[in-house]
């Protein structure tokens, strides 16, 4: 999500399904897109079917790879400097270089002429770190990463803001410390010949790929990338991605038809868990979560350091007041700054990596599980098991008995007798969950979409959807904390919570939750057209910005709505923001305002109206000119110019240059997966991230880069057959039979060295633990030679555990905590083992 | 491989028929055709187990799978190099959604005694489970080996082309879960021009893909095509299904002739050996 945030405003995804059809190009990478997103993919056989070109970049040979043109096999962990070579290669292109098109969207829509501060030093001249690296605390101060230019302080705002920015430029981009020359310096060390070393793609092939990529973009033509969680989970997953958008700039497809970046989510409605977030750090519509720091201690306080004088986010007091207003209702008024006291500041990292080490150490107590199974989908799920038994108490709440409920008495270190049932004091409670068939609700996909789905029959016996457990929940902790001055007493008598509910088991009415959502007049509660109706005066209430609108003013639910056509399928569900579908799509007119060509027309400017018309909702103010300059004491919007596609950034525009944001760097780096067989080659010095959070706990132990005990590179994934952790498939009979056990992939070069079978069992081992399965022996894997060395891939689907009709060794009981230092996510893509042949405990049965 | 030949196209089916075109190059070997006949027909899981072979853990069709998912792998050359620029369309790992043919000309009604197996009103072929008596006859007389008898019922099943969904107006199940229209379902006429003009395609790209179930190539030997038929890029071999498939009631009259030939001359042998035995004792 920062990885597209940081460069282009939004973490969401920039196009739509629909619109890869029109591609010209599609890249698949970091993706297994035919078999975890079988759906979506019909649109790649559609552009195919158009004579679309569709590269898949990946280890193994996939379903993906089966309907793809060009098959580019990549070590796991490489992908940076893949797409940092494309990047290189495109900047000194004889193409890019001579055709207008390109100069006049980077310069127009990015801020490729900014000057950075001469404070600035790359990782080319310090040995693989960024300037204001502190090697002890393990973090970079951003303070060198900064514009040129003047900043000036804003007065006589309603809420205070950050100053205004104005950064020095050179239109001709060729000042040596413009944000594009500092990027091409950045990246001159991502070549082929690397790539051939660190990548094992042999040079010829990447040449075509990157041939291919620039012949299909430009004035006439775009290529779309899809990414899923394989770009994600490494310690640089944020810069993988960052680094696709930075490409997607410079190749001028962002913001247009067939172009763009697809962040395939993982699964369904992720995407909808993040913009009304399941997330410790984020409040609903990407709100920064406040912390527990003196710059977040009152609410002007909060504005002071969060709310920028520009762009959209200038306009955050509206967005963040009008949720105050939904949550605490009356308790939320001006004088007292909205209830935004009652609002709970973090104190640390609550990310789910962390608060598994929190509960094995005894600070996290009780715990509720809900469409998730720890005890095979965490990462060294031994310790998440270990946690799971040191809890007072735990809720799961499930259609089948998944793992994370069963373990007291099922999980293999029980069966083995390491572990009693007794010495576990954990008190379990199993509830039966409902699925989507059984109750109403939306699903937000992985192109922000939202649709509504009825329900179709009744959940079995005591199964209730998750919003009836949630509210009675909510209810009866009001009930309990009546009358209680204590600060949690008084956070929970302030929130509203008066759902009206409906039918013989008192479900909540979701069209009133929807209401909510969308945001009201507090005055008369008549729903709001738009986020552009809120006020920051406390008169409107809205449980989240960028859903607004998503119930009309008539009262209607757009997300029911179901007619599509050809192009944008406007009046099909509803995208946020406000409709729009192609974000950015601004981008898809020239700068001044006509489509870049006939082909390829999405939005354009019309100057009989007035007014940006086209096929979609423009992701741009309807009535602002092409011309407009913005006078220099503008706020938000109107401090940016006509030409500005990307209205979240400060200055409107794609950063090639990420001045802050990021973590771990203004551009992206490579570093080596924190295990990794091999050194990394672009920065000898440096091999893994500088910045990556880690768990030096005894009970989660790391390898050392090359470390000869676990030589293989192991990279884990899921099958069309099974859903995320099993607990959805591997007890239906008709998925379980599919996909009945678990098994390794390995090469057939591989299987020989080792006297390894297809149909053996086989251990998998690492420090953190091991996982026996069935060896399936397939030249859809290879190995590949890494700076002249082989090196094996085993891949391995993580979504088997000890329950249920389909069982496996746990994959993920292999893997290590390490995270991305910009998303906490950890690094399950790569990582090292070994592999030896037979079978776990010779006593276990067939 | 020259198919010029082949691309005929042509069909016996009757004006009005129904079925299936499977076209492979568009499969992505989801299973989804193969979950939602199970879904809709409410069959049981198979026999459970890892096979090892592919991603294939169903096996064949049969009297609880009516829809099955091949998978073959075909990826890297005899000294083991994998492939990078591959054809356009599926390849290399090569994925099949068989299912019955609706033979226009159908082996197990034929061999049906009991007149369960029936053609419907859809032109498809359909087992009646109230009439089957569990007989098997239909078994060996399918050339491509799709009914069984079930061991929780002891009769014969198979695909009925989702019979009592084309009475409601709805199109089968498999079709309708297909993401990507690998298996389309509509009149057999229709299905065969989109499949001659969608092969056509394919050749001008270079992919060597051919009509499986027409007169020329799966629906021979008396079939007079298929109405559940199939685009193919590999011989029909490689996907484990017959290159010439005949009716094998085609063989009786042949069979019989034979039989009666060889009476005849078996006959005729002994009497000539009698006369001449006889001829050999006057001597």
């Amino acid at each position: 999500m920062p990885g597209l945030g940081a460069r282009l405003g939004r973490g969401g995804a920039t196009t739509t399904l629909a619109s890869l059809a029109e591609s010209d190009c599609i890249v698949i990478m970091g993706s297994n897109m035919a078999e975890n997103h079988p759906v979506g993919f019909r649109f790649v056989v559609k552009a195919r079917q158009r004579g679309a070109r569709v590269i898949h970049v990946d280890p193994r040979f996939s379903r993906t790879s089966a309907l793809a043109d060009l098959h580019v096999p990549i070590r796991p962990g490489s992908d940076l400097v893949f797409l940092g070579a494309l990047v290189n290669y495109v900047l000194n292109s004889e193409r890019w270089n001579s055709d207008p098109f390109f100069r006049e969207y980077v310069l127009h829509y990015t801020n490729a002429s900014v000057i950075v501060s001469p404070d600035f030093r790359d990782t080319e001249d310090l040995a693989g770190v960024f300037s204001g690296y502190d090697p002890q605390q393990r973090w970079y101060d951003p303070s060198s990463w900064q514009y040129a230019g003047r900043v000036q302080p804003l007065e006589g705002e309603r809420w205070p803001c950050r100053p205004r920015i104005e950064p020095e430029r050179d239109p001709t981009l060729q000042h040596p410390n413009c944000a594009l020359q500092v990027v091409k310096r950045h990246f001159a060390r991502y070549t082929p010949e690397i790539v051939e070393q660190a990548c094992g793609v042999p040079r010829d092939l990447f040449v075509e790929v990157a041939e291919t990529i620039l012949a299909n973009s430009g004035r006439d033509r775009t290529t779309a990338f899809c990414y899923a969680v394989a770009w994600t989970q490494h310690t640089i997953g944020t810069q993988i991605i960052s680094c696709c958008a930075l490409l997607q700039l410079l190749l001028g497809n962002i913001g247009r038809p067939g172009g763009g970046i697809l962040a395939l989510r993982g699964h369904a409605t992720i995407q909808g868990s993040t913009d009304i977030p399941t997330l410790f750090d984020l409040l609903p519509g990407y709100l920064k979560m406040p912390r527990a720091i003196p710059q977040h201690a009152t609410l002007a306080d909060y504005f002071a350091h969060e709310r920028p004088a520009t762009g959209l986010w200038y306009d955050m007091p509206k967005f963040l007041i009008s949720l105050l207003k939904a949550w605490y209702g009356d308790a939320a008024t001006p004088e007292n700054d909205f209830a935004y006291e009652l609002l709970p500041k973090i104190g640390g990292d609550y990310s789910f990596q962390s608060i598994l080490t929190m509960m094995k150490d005894g600070i996290i107590k009780g715990l509720f599980v809900m469409g998730m199974n720890p005890a095979v989908g965490g990462q060294n799920a031994r310790l998440a098991r270990q946690a799971l038994a040191n809890l007072d108490w735990l809720v799961v709440r499930d259609v089948h008995e998944i793992e994370t409920a069963s373990f007291w008495y099922d999980a293999p270190e029980v069966r083995s007798g390491e572990v009693r049932p007794q010495d576990i004091k954990t008190e379990v409670f199993f509830l039966p969950a409902a699925i989507a068939a059984e109750k109403d609700g939306t699903f937000t996909n992985t192109h922000r979409l939202v649709q509504w789905h009825d329900k179709a029959v009744d959940p079995p016996g005591d199964a209730r959807s998750e919003a009836h457990f949630v509210f009675h929940l909510g209810r009866r902790l009001k009930e309990l904390y009546a009358g209680d001055d204590s600060p949690a007493g008084r956070q929970i008598a302030a929130l509203t919570w008066d759902y009206p509910t409906v039918g013989p088991h008192q479900e909540p009415d979701l069209m009133a939750v929807a209401r909510e959502v969308s945001g009201y007049r507090v005055s008369d509660g008549r729903p709001v057209a738009g986020f552009h109706e809120l006020a920051d005066d406390g008169s409107t209430a809205c449980g989240c910005w960028i859903y607004s609108g998503i119930v009309t003013p008539e009262g209607e639910h757009r997300a029911k709505r179901r007619r599509g056509d050809d192009r944008a399928s406007l009046d099909w569900g509803f995208a946020w923001p406000a409709n729009r579908r192609i974000l950015y799509n601004r981008a898809s007119a020239d700068p001044q305002g006509r489509p870049w060509s006939e082909r390829k027309k999405w939005i354009w400017w019309d100057p009989e109206q007035q007014r940006w018309v086209g096929y979609d909702v423009p992701d741009f103010p309807a009535t602002k000119p092409p011309d407009y300059q913005s006078p220099p004491d503008a706020r938000g919007l109107d401090a940016h110019p006509g030409t500005a596609p990307f209205i979240m950034m400060l200055d409107g525009q794609g950063w090639l240059f990420v001045p802050l944001g990021l973590l771990d760097g203004p551009l992206p780096t490579h570093y080596e997966p924190w295990e990794t067989p091999v050194t990394n080659p672009l920065y000898p010095e440096q091999p893994r991230s500088p910045v990556a959070p880690v768990f030096l706990r005894p009970d989660n132990p790391y390898h050392e880069i090359g470390d000869p005990r676990y030589p293989y590179v192991i990279t884990t994934y899921r099958l069309t057959e099974h859903h995320t952790a099993g607990g959805m498939s591997r007890w239906v009979p008709w998925l379980a039979e599919l996909q009945p056990a678990g098994f390794v992939e390995i090469s057939p070069e591989l299987a020989r060295e080792l006297g390894i079978s297809t149909g053996d069992w086989v251990v998998v081992e690492t420090a953190r633990g091991c996982a026996e399965a069935r060896a399936l022996v397939t030249e859809r894997v290879q190995p590949l030679v890494i700076a002249g060395r082989t090196v094996h891939v085993i891949g391995m689907p993580w979504h088997f555990g000890f329950g249920g009709l389909a069982t496996g060794g746990i994959a993920n009981e292999l893997a290590a905590l390490v995270e991305d230092p910009n998303s906490l996510i950890h690094e399950a893509k790569s990582f090292t083992c070994t592999i030896r042949k037979g079978r776990l405990r010779e006593e276990v049965g067939r | 491989m020259s198919r010029e030949s082949t691309l005929v196209g042509r069909t016996r089916a009757r004006p009005g028929a129904f079925g299936f075109l499977t076209d492979t190059t568009l499969c992505i070997g989801c299973k989804a055709c193969e979950v939602a006949c199970k879904q809709w027909n409410q069959l049981p899981m198979d026999d459970f187990g890892f096979t090892g072979m592919s991603y294939d853990n169903t096996g064949d069709l049969g009297a609880t799978t009516w829809r099955h998912v091949a998978f073959i792998e075909r990826v890297a050359d005899r000294e083991g190099r994998r492939p990078t620029r591959l054809q356009p369309f599926q390849s290399n790992w090569l994925m099949l959604s068989d299912v019955c043919k609706h033979c226009v000309n159908a082996g197990c009604m034929e061999a049906c005694p009991t007149g369960a197996i029936i053609r419907t009103e859809f032109d498809t072929v359909v087992i009646q489970q109230d009439i089957c008596n569990g007989c098997g006859y239909c078994v060996p007389a399918c050339p491509f080996g799709v009914p069984a008898l079930s061991p929780l019922d002891g009769k014969a099943h198979k695909c009925t082309l989702c019979y009592d969904r084309l009475k409601d107006g709805l199109e089968p199940a498999c079709s309708k879960a297909c993401p990507t229209d690998a298996i389309q379902f509509g009149p057999v006429h229709a299905l065969m021009d989109r499949a001659k003009a969608r092969v056509a395609e394919l050749r001008a790209q270079g992919v060597e893909a051919q009509i499986y179930g027409d007169e020329a190539l799966g629906g021979t030997g008396g079939i007079g095509g298929l109405n559940a038929f199939f685009i193919l890029t590999a011989p029909p071999e490689v996907y484990n299904l017959p290159a010439a498939p005949e009716l094998p009631q085609r063989r009786v009259l042949p069979a019989f002739l034979t039989t009666a030939l060889a009476a005849l001359a078996l006959g005729l042998a002994t009497l000539v050996t009698f006369w001449r035995s006889k001829e050999v004792r006057h001597d």
